[in-house]
């Protein structure tokens, strides 16, 4: 169970950096990309406004993914070796496709702008954003394998082996997945911006960066948001069709009857095996998810006690998603209609609105990988290995005091890094916004710090 | 058979990448300990602030390549070795981000704490890669393909040593890197650190390599019985030419001859290494009375291993191709004149 918590914690922390990566280096690639195609400043300087923030967040980024490879073995180690056949080359593929792309070309984009030509630079750039999405394609096979688990064989001794890589790789969930994943990181990201800019716009609402920022965002929140809303629909179908028990979960579902209702609000009870003060619509969970007026949804009654997921945390990490995912569509609806009015950067409650949403889509990628992993217990392998045949034979104290220090350790450090970013991001982007400030060598090769840039993060051991 | 010998180099060739990529930017973290003016920090991190990423990444590459082609490996080593590598990840996860952490601190006081956290993260990370190395010599206790040895198995008097060994080994990769890429004053200091520190290397290097054999007698066998010794004792004499080699380097003033040398001694003393395993993966533990853990016992079926060898194959050309490329664009002496007050 601690090994549990333990994972939970590194992976929750972890995901939302990846996710932020992924959307930021696209954002990045395209920003670079329109500044040479139109060689407006305002490109560049919004560039290297959120260059900064990438820098911190992919390090971040970086190390905590080094602990996930190394924790499937100290706390699942029966699971490696049962599944390494299978699993291990997908992120064996994650290394040397993405990890080393991004890797290698990261100093030069960070670093290297006057070391390379410009249109190197956006190659690196590029290569960079398509590191953090051939990532997602293998991390993401590999966790849809788990979920959906196909193009093996099973050993006599209890072995995962590879049958069908074609297979594998491509199982059923694994593109409604990649979608979902995707799209939401660009949508979280989005959000972000748009917070950022919003809250620069109301002290000054002439910055042209702010503007650009927010102008962006809100493109991307009125197109991404219903996008994504479709993608999710068709995410859930799947899952219906492959973890009924998943879907039973997040809707609260005990009985499996004609023309299921959908429930609102309620509380479900493991126990009693019912949820309380549920507050349904009739017919309506049907019509969703099985788009017809009498469809029958199973009920957990129909799965034994034993392969139920913990519904009460299932039910509500889906309801927190899906609400967020509707309000940003809203937001987006919104912002657009001001524009066709042309108070799109005027509108007060818009702008605040937008900065109260600054971590909506991050909260909603976290509440989804909350429904899709609790949603799958009690397997690690659906419906074939279990969780508690998956840990390691470390002892319990071990993992106690490993899991304290872990915590530890990331609240020091993602907390000093959220500092660090939300500091980045209180200063508003200037004309002639400088890049990293890191005291390199390139600065003698003539970058000289921007003089918005606050004092004392410069090197002080500088020339000056 | 051809495949798991493939894979066994293959992975051989990824830790041995990290440990001389990933060694010397540990190093510098290390030297942070002794050069304490801000000044030549800035420089000192100036030179692998751009590499440091990628160096890390072979240790990815490391610990995926090893669950995917060998994941029982995988399922014992890193259980038996438990608080030894949760203790160096998170000691790589404060060093990752002090990088960046450094140059954002707002006051002095915050910056020098995130030096103090670059250094002791550098250091910590590279004891426990000793202790790693240490606990696996010394063999680990196996029954039914899982870990059956005890919590505290790792710490013994030999890991200890190799993780001393290590840290001054790293250092002493740190110290010839900024002669190669520094000049000036700290160029001068660093070829008086790495004068030092090449002594307490070659020193531990003799004691290491005069216990190992005394763990396990297979090792014994291997290193001194006949015919292996055809293949062991160029070992040391070339780990000697090459001590040669570097102190001349360091006399005459060389920039890139003492760092190659270090790299050579790394390099010479992981040959070692893989001739005292062959062809174990996992050394069984002392007075159990089992086999080790072979490469073949440890692989993966064929097909797991053929799919990522393709991958392999094409891309690992293709990561060293863009690594030089990297270290090529910032290739140089880092200039130190702006940074001096």
């Amino acid at each position: 169970m601690l090994a549990r918590v333990q994972f939970a914690v590194t992976i929750g922390f972890h995901i939302v950096l990846p996710a932020f990566t992924i959307g930021l280096a696209s954002y990045l690639a395209v920003l670079e990309a329109l500044w040479l195609a139109t060689g407006r400043r305002v490109y560049l300087d919004v560039f290297q406004y959120w260059l900064k923030v990438f820098a911190v967040i992919f390090g971040m980024g970086v190390v905590s993914g080094l602990m996930m490879a190394y924790e499937f073995g100290t706390n699942w180690a029966r699971f490696s070796d049962k599944v390494g056949p299978v699993v291990g080359p997908l992120m064996g593929y994650e290394v040397l496709t993405a990890f080393f792309l991004e890797s290698g070309f990261l100093g030069i984009m960070l670093f290297g702008r006057e070391r390379v030509g410009r249109v190197m630079h956006l190659i690196a750039t590029m290569l960079v954003a398509i590191g953090t999405l051939i990532s997602a394609f293998w991390i993401l096979a590999a966790n849809s394998w788990m979920q959906t688990p196909q193009g093996y064989t099973l050993s006599p001794d209890g072995r995962f082996l590879p049958a069908d890589w074609w297979q594998i790789i491509f199982n059923p969930s694994f593109p409604y997945r990649l979608v979902h994943m995707v799209i939401a990181s660009y949508l979280s990201v989005a959000f972000m911006v748009g917070a950022v800019a919003a809250f620069h716009l109301r002290r000054d609402g002439q910055n042209q960066a702010s503007r650009l920022m927010f102008s962006m965002a809100m493109w991307m929140a009125v197109v991404v948001a219903p996008i994504q809303i479709l993608a999710g629909d068709q995410h859930g179908l799947n899952t219906l069709q492959y973890q009924p028990a998943k879907v039973a979960a997040l809707e609260g579902d005990w009985d499996t009857h004609p023309g299921t209702p959908l429930i609102l609000f309620g509380m479900p009870d493991m126990q009693t095996e019912r949820t309380d003060w549920a507050v349904e619509v009739p017919h309506l969970g049907a019509l969703i998810l099985t788009h017809t007026w009498n469809g029958a949804i199973r009920g957990l009654k129909d799965f034994p006690p034993d392969d139920r997921p913990y519904s009460p945390v299932v039910f509500w990490a889906f309801r927190i998603m899906v609400g967020l995912g509707f309000l940003m569509a809203a937001v987006g609806l919104w912002a657009a209609w001001l524009r066709t009015r042309g108070r799109l950067y005027a509108s007060p409650e818009l702008r605040g609105v937008v900065l109260a949403m600054a971590p909506a889509g991050f909260i909603a990628l976290l509440a989804g990988w909350t429904v899709t992993e609790v949603g799958r217990q009690p397997f690690t392998v659906y419906g074939l290995l279990r969780t508690t045949d998956s840990v390691s034979p470390v002892g319990l104290p071990g993992v106690a005091v490993s899991l304290a220090a872990i915590v530890v350790v990331y609240l020091i450090v993602f907390g000093a890094g959220l500092l660090f970013v939300l500091r980045l991001l209180w200063r508003p982007p200037t004309v002639g916004e400088s890049g990293p400030p890191t005291g390199l060598p390139i600065r003698a090769a003539g970058i000289t710090p921007a003089p918005g840039l606050a004092a004392p993060a410069s090197h002080d051991g500088g020339v000056a | 058979m051809m495949l798991t010998l493939v894979w066994a180099g293959l992975i051989a060739f990824a830790v041995l990448a990290y440990v001389l990529l990933d060694g010397f930017d540990l190093g510098v973290g290390i030297l942070f300990a002794v050069e304490r003016r801000e000044a030549d920090r800035d420089v000192m991190l100036s030179s692998i602030a751009p590499m440091w990423d990628g160096n890390e990444t072979w240790l990815v590459l490391g610990g995926g390549g090893l669950l995917a082609v060998f994941p029982l490996a995988y399922a014992v080593i890193l259980p038996a070795l438990y608080p030894a590598i949760i203790a160096m990840l998170l000691a790589l996860v404060f060093r990752g981000v002090s990088f960046e952490f450094r140059f954002r601190a707002a006051s002095l006081r915050g910056r020098l704490w995130w030096d103090a956290a670059f250094m002791v993260g550098s250091t910590i990370a590279a004891f426990c890669q000793g202790l790693v190395l240490g606990g696996l010599l010394q063999g680990i206790h196996v029954e039914n393909r899982v870990y059956a040895g005890g919590w505290w198995d790792w710490l013994t008097g030999f890991s200890v040593v190799c993780g001393v060994a290590v840290v001054v080994g790293y250092a002493l990769q740190g110290a010839c890197w900024l002669i190669w890429r520094t000049d000036a004053a700290l160029q001068f200091r660093c070829r008086r650190h790495a004068r030092a520190l090449a002594i307490a290397t070659l020193g531990f290097i003799v004691v290491v390599s005069l216990w190992t054999p005394m763990l396990n007698p297979l090792f014994m066998q291997r290193w001194f019985g006949w015919p292996g010794i055809l293949l062991t004792s160029p070992v040391p004499i070339l780990v000697a030419l090459v001590g040669w080699v570097f102190w001349r380097g360091l006399a005459w003033r060389g920039h890139l001859t003492p760092l190659l040398c270090v790299q050579a001694w790394f390099a010479l003393c992981y040959a070692g290494l893989a001739i005292s395993l062959w062809p174990m993966i996992v050394p069984p533990g002392r007075g159990t009375g089992q086999p080790g853990i072979t490469i073949w016992d440890a692989a993966a079926p064929p097909s797991s291993q053929m799919f990522l060898l393709v991958g392999a194959v094409v891309l690992i050309p293709i990561i060293l191709g863009y690594t030089c490329y990297a270290y090529w664009v910032f290739r140089g002496k880092v200039q130190p004149g702006l940074f001096y007050d």
